[in-house]
């Protein structure tokens, strides 16, 4: 028999719901059968906790008096350039943002010490940052300069927004060439010295609803330690790869947009990271609970490691030269194990995203919505889906003609 | 037997002399260098694992530090900063001696410093600056 959404908060605002992670789900459905399972569990919650580039967040600091027009001027946060392009007092830090005088590159390879993510992990921890900014005056904003210290609670908004969060599924990373690289999949050792993955697998969000039948715009969730909301899908967003027979994409698929009040989150899961030689990035936690409305619903989240194929795919030439093609596929319970053969020789794994953190985000949310803290929302809007037509598109150059 | 490892610090007077065959013909040690260095002053820096009796162990650490060389146990210079780790397992392929390890089941890393020979190959690998050596 089918539930509805509605049913199942009932069930929540009366403490009755029946909560199981993605882990436990697994298990407990194949113990009782999957028919029993979908009329007994309500809800199923998912976990992940891994680096996620295209994160930022947006901010409103309040007027100065006089007032000042930060908008089209320049603004730091800790040193760290913001993006200024927006109204009087409002402004936006992407993740990866870096000072200007950060070295990069330029000693190789670069520390990334610090950056966007940091000064993020720094404000919601409760933090002072410094705020600097120049402005170029008007009548009605007429002042140049401001230098002050500011905190998450002197903000009137601090919002997270990520556009392209939770990837689904991704590739494993290896380096055939006969020097160390370093890049956003880590620090590959030469000749397959190791293999890097990045996903929480079993646990993982979209890998629990890989056709999107109950995520959507609109969908509640966890995000960094406080509450979110799926704003729809993400950038980069690609459902029409190679699947298995039971939907689960064998590549990098989809992703989400999600976004949430900055003020409510908590450091623990939002972190600030450095990939040595690549750069800054945020970590993120996301928890995504996914009702069970029916059997079929279910038996997506029944998904186990073994059942998910990632393709390994070489760093130092075909990643960055665009060459397709790839090193044979794994699947996570091979790569959780440790190691993994790839062209005949045994390659020690490593993950990026941490299993431990994905299980322990699975577990507050089931948790919350226990104990009725957590209320499932229905979505207003489907992720695109396998039969949307979307394609994933290079850019393709045209030459600027010159005058 | 006693195993005991350790950093030593060489004033630049002592670099020239041969100071770990006598530990190992005086004194009976195993000596295992794990790492060594010598900086543009001369001043050398050598990770060293000691095995042997105890008292030849007391005996021969004793004659390293009348020689004026300043010893001290290699856990004091490696801090796995747990709070920091977010137990992603990044470093657990990278470690030679194992130290840094993962337990399969819970997916949970752990640092035992007993194994750890201050290789730092950890430290560009670690996103989130857990590991600190101070060599």
């Amino acid at each position: 028999m089918a539930k509805t959404i509605e049913e199942i908060n009932e069930k929540i605002k009366k403490g009755k719901a029946v909560v199981l992670t993605a882990e436990e789900i697994i298990e407990y459905a194949a113990d009782k059968g999957a028919k029993k399972a979908a009329q007994e569990v309500d809800v199923v919650t998912t976990g992940t906790f891994g680096p996620m580039c295209s994160s930022g967040a947006y901010f409103n600091v309040g007027h100065t008096k006089p007032r000042i027009k930060l908008g089209g001027g320049k603004i730091y946060l800790n040193d760290v350039p913001v993006y200024a392009g927006l109204a009087a007092v409002d402004f936006f830090l992407g993740a990866t943002a870096m000072p200007d005088d950060d070295p990069r590159n330029k000693i190789f390879p670069g520390k990334f010490s610090y950056g966007g993510a940091y000064v993020m992990e720094e404000l919601v921890a409760g933090k002072d940052v410094r705020l600097t900014a120049t402005a170029y005056g008007t009548d009605c904003y007429p002042r140049k300069s401001l230098e002050t210290y500011i905190s998450l609670k002197d903000m009137n908004e601090a919002v997270l927004f990520n556009i392209r969060n939770g990837y689904q599924n991704y590739n494993v990373a290896v380096n055939l060439s006969d020097r160390v690289i370093y890049t956003y999949m880590g620090v590959l050792q030469p000749n397959l010295g190791n293999a890097n993955y990045c996903s929480a697998g079993q646990l993982s969000p979209l890998m629990n609803d890989p056709l999107y039948k109950t995520i959507g715009a609109g969908t509640r969730i966890f995000l960094g330690g406080g509450v979110g909301y799926v704003v729809g899908h993400g950038t980069q967003h690609n459902p029409n790869v190679p699947r298995t027979d039971k939907g689960v994409p064998k590549m990098a698929a989809g992703t989400l947009a999600v976004t949430g009040d900055l003020k409510m989150m908590n450091p623990k899961w939002l972190r600030g990271t450095s990939f040595t030689g690549y750069g800054v990035t945020l970590t993120v936690g996301i928890g995504v609970p996914i009702p069970i409305l029916d059997e079929e619903i279910l038996r997506y989240t029944m998904v186990r490691d073994e059942e998910i194929w990632a393709q390994v795919v070489d760093y130092s030439e075909a990643y960055p030269q665009c060459i397709p093609g790839n090193l044979g596929e794994v699947n996570y319970k091979q790569l959780k194990s440790g190691k993994i053969t790839v062209r005949g020789k045994e390659v020690p794994t490593s993950g990026l995203s941490s299993y431990l953190r994905a299980r322990e985000i699975a577990r507050t949310l089931k948790e919350w919505i226990e104990t009725g803290k957590f209320i499932l929302t229905r979505p207003v809007e489907s992720i695109p889906s396998v039969d949307s037509g979307i394609v994933f598109k290079p850019l393709r150059e045209r030459p600027i003609k010159k005058k | 037997m006693q195993k005991k490892r350790l950093v030593l610090n060489y004033p630049p007077h002592i670099v020239e002399q041969p100071v770990i065959s006598k530990l190992v013909k005086d004194y009976d040690l195993t000596v295992n260098i794990l790492r060594a260095r010598i900086t543009p002053k001369e001043e050398g820096r050598l990770v060293l694992e000691m095995t042997g009796k105890r008292q030849a162990l007391e005996a021969g650490i004793n004659y390293v530090k009348e020689l004026g060389v300043e010893i001290q146990p290699l856990a004091q210079d490696v801090k796995w900063h747990e709070d920091r780790c977010t137990h992603c397992t990044a470093c657990i392929s990278i470690c030679p001696p194992r130290a840094l390890d993962v337990n399969r089941k819970t997916m949970e890393v752990s640092f035992h410093r007993d194994k750890c020979i201050a290789c730092e190959l950890c430290i560009p690998v670690c996103p989130y600056q857990a590991m600190e050596i101070l060599f």
